[in-house]
């Protein structure tokens, strides 16, 4: 065989090399945002910034509970109206949509994976707001359970197709009906990769602000009523980050920390589900 | 193993169902009829049209969501085309005082700034992509896929809190007045150096498209035939020339896809885009300049939006926002199923 030029050796190198460069450049922000969340805000966390609500300008001191809580509300919301839908639509694509009915909402939900969210909030608030003639935390559910649907649809949908075609004929074959061998047998078999599903897009919606601007519109104290503004985790970092007074960039420093803690976590259960999960290695 | 899912073997009405699948597999459901006598039970055939139609109403009902997203946006958003037009893309004048409203500006600095980062983002994800996929041993794959992945799943919001405080000071006091020195003469890189702007804007949404782009591109490398790389490897190419001859070239369309999809995405970010570029509606030749986009103007004046028409002007912002990132969507995901044969492009965080 003969040698390998010079030239080409040298270009193998030279590109081996721009991608590890490409590696390092990528991750060098990731570890930048990282660290920067873990050292700006870990000193800003206490036991006020966990219970109390904000106090006003120039005074030092209080927290982010109310929106700690608000947040969690409005997700609650969210999950409630979201996920029964996605499901119930991830079941239909697996189980009766192969075919071409099956293929227009397969590519709608891609495409509607794919709406800015801050359109999505606009949406939402000419369903919920307008009506209302108030900004509430049920506007702000609606808003983020619209920007889940397509991501649980299509999870659900691959994870019901790994389910073995052989397990379904043999619940048929038992006398079992479909929509029992549905819920029972198919949907059971791929619990952990339906939950892992549900939990991508809780991630995915949990840390978004743009869709909650005008509906669930953010609030200084707590509030207990669905129907009224309610603040958010995402709000009062987007207006603390963007005020000009120290004392609030300490503190969206620590509710960012908050946030990604958060959000980190229920990635990583979602990582460890699928790992340990029935479906692991299907 | 076929993902058709039979129909259930009907003991009391035979009656093929509707679609295509079902016709296959009327031999077996003849053999299963005759054995039906065995059985004792009956069972009804109410619950399952029940579910059945409760499914479908749910798959209907992600298609009426796409509706009723056009349909608020369309309604919501005819006064302002009624009174400005086809003008309303072309005019820069956005002035809530004198109800006068152009989205040029706007138009202008989602593409500016989506260009930018893509021009950033492309390179640096497709070197990404190859790595995981083509060089680096087993045991740092998982990890890798793992940390990219990641950087998709720190919130908007907090990109920006990033970029406030950390990137614009690094561009302002470094890198803006490098670029100035070496390539201030072609003007896009003049001007004085805030730090905040188009630049800052760019920046921060390359870092996060790149996630975006490099795990659809690493899929789209993988379901490349290995025996591409054998035939490229066995006639003596270096594995450069592997990559370049059997891997890129036969993935080109599914990169291009994915290219598009961290378009998509850019176009419609929001919260970080707001807190670093500027918010100023002008259309400025330097990427110094600050700049305005279509979805932070949505973010920061949808709010305070006092008059109707200034409401709908807002409004028409959103559906044309929509429609462009509906189109590009629409032919990112054909060129990423053209290449990896209908398997949806999985979501990532």
């Amino acid at each position: 065989m003969p040698p390998i030029s010079l030239r080409r050796r040298v270009t193998d190198h030279v590109m081996t090399g721009v991608a590890v460069l490409t590696v390092a450049l990528v991750l060098l922000p990731l570890f930048a945002i990282f660290a920067y969340l873990v050292y700006k805000g870990i000193g800003s966390i206490n036991l006020a910034f966990l219970t109390q609500t904000p106090k006003p300008v120039g005074e030092p001191g209080g927290g982010m509970a109310n929106a700690i809580v608000g947040s969690m509300v409005i997700l609650a919301i969210a999950s409630f109206l979201g996920v029964p839908l996605g499901i119930g639509a991830g079941i239909f694509l697996s189980e009766y949509g192969r075919n071409r009915y099956g293929d227009i909402v397969r590519f709608v939900s891609d495409v509607l994976n794919g709406v800015p969210s801050i359109v999505i909030g606009i949406v939402a608030y000419g369903l919920v707001v307008m009506r209302q003639k108030h900004f509430s935390a049920l506007a702000g559910g609606v808003a983020l359970a619209i920007m889940m649907v397509p991501t649980i649809a299509r999870t659900t949908e691959q994870m019901l197709l790994l389910v073995p075609q052989a397990i379904r004929e043999a619940a048929y074959g038992l006398g079992v009906s479909r929509w029992r061998t549905t819920l029972s047998i198919t949907l059971r078999t791929a619990t952990s990769g339906v939950i892992t599903g549900v939990m991508l897009a809780f991630a995915r919606v949990a840390g978004e602000t743009a869709p909650l601007l005008f509906t669930a519109f953010g609030n200084q104290f707590w509030n207990w009523k669905s129907d009224q503004p309610t603040a958010a985790l995402s709000l009062q970092i987007f207006t603390y980050a963007i005020s000009p007074f120290d004392e609030w960039h300490r503190q969206a420093w620590a509710g960012a920390l908050v946030l990604i803690v958060l959000i980190v976590g229920a990635v990583a259960a979602v990582r460890i589900a699928v790992r340990h999960g029935t479906l692991a290695g299907a | 193993m076929s993902n058709q899912a039979l129909p259930r073997p009907r003991f009391n009405a035979p009656e093929p169902e509707h679609g295509p699948h079902e016709r296959e597999s009327k031999a077996a459901l003849r053999i299963e009829a005759r054995s039906a006598p065995l059985l004792q039970g009956k069972v009804s055939e109410i619950p399952d049209a029940l579910f059945g139609n409760a499914m479908r109403l749910c798959g209907v009902a992600v298609v009426a969501l796409l509706g009723l997203i056009v349909y608020q946006l369309v309604v919501g958003s005819e006064l302002s085309w009624h009174a400005f037009g086809w003008k309303f893309f072309a005019q820069s004048d956005w002035n809530p005082v004198e109800d006068s409203y152009g989205a040029l500006p706007f138009i202008y600095g989602t593409l500016v700034s989506s260009l930018l980062a893509l021009v950033i983002a492309i390179p640096l994800s497709l070197g990404v992509a190859v790595f995981i996929t083509e060089m680096c041993p087993t045991w740092l794959r998982g990890i890798l896929s793992f940390t990219t992945e990641l950087l998709a799943a720190i919130p908007s919001v907090v990109y920006g809190l990033w970029a406030i405080f950390i990137l614009v000071p690094i561009l302002r006091e470094y890198v803006q007045p490098f670029l100035a020195k070496t390539l201030g003469w072609t003007t896009l890189f003049s001007g004085p150096p805030y730090g905040i702007g188009m630049l800052a804007a760019g920046v921060i949404l390359a870092i996060m498209i790149i996630p975006i782009i490099s795990s659809i591109t690493r899929e789209v490398l993988t379901v490349v035939p290995q025996h591409q790389r054998e035939a490229a490897l066995a006639l003596g190419a270096t594995r450069w020339e592997m990559i370049r001859m059997g891997v890129l070239r036969n993935a080109r369309a599914g990169i291009v896809g994915a290219i598009i999809l961290g378009l998509g995405r850019a176009l419609g970010e929001t919260m970080a885009v707001t807190m670093v570029i500027g918010n100023r509606p002008e259309i400025a030749k330097s990427l110094f300049a600050p700049g305005y986009t279509m979805a932070s103007v949505l973010a920061n004046e949808f709010t305070e939006a006092t008059g109707d028409l200034y409401l709908s002007a807002l409004i028409e912002i959103g559906l044309a926002l929509f429609f462009v990132t509906i189109v590009v969507n629409a032919l990112a995901r054909l060129m990423v199923w053209s290449v990896t044969r209908g398997q949806p492009a999985r979501s990532i965080v």
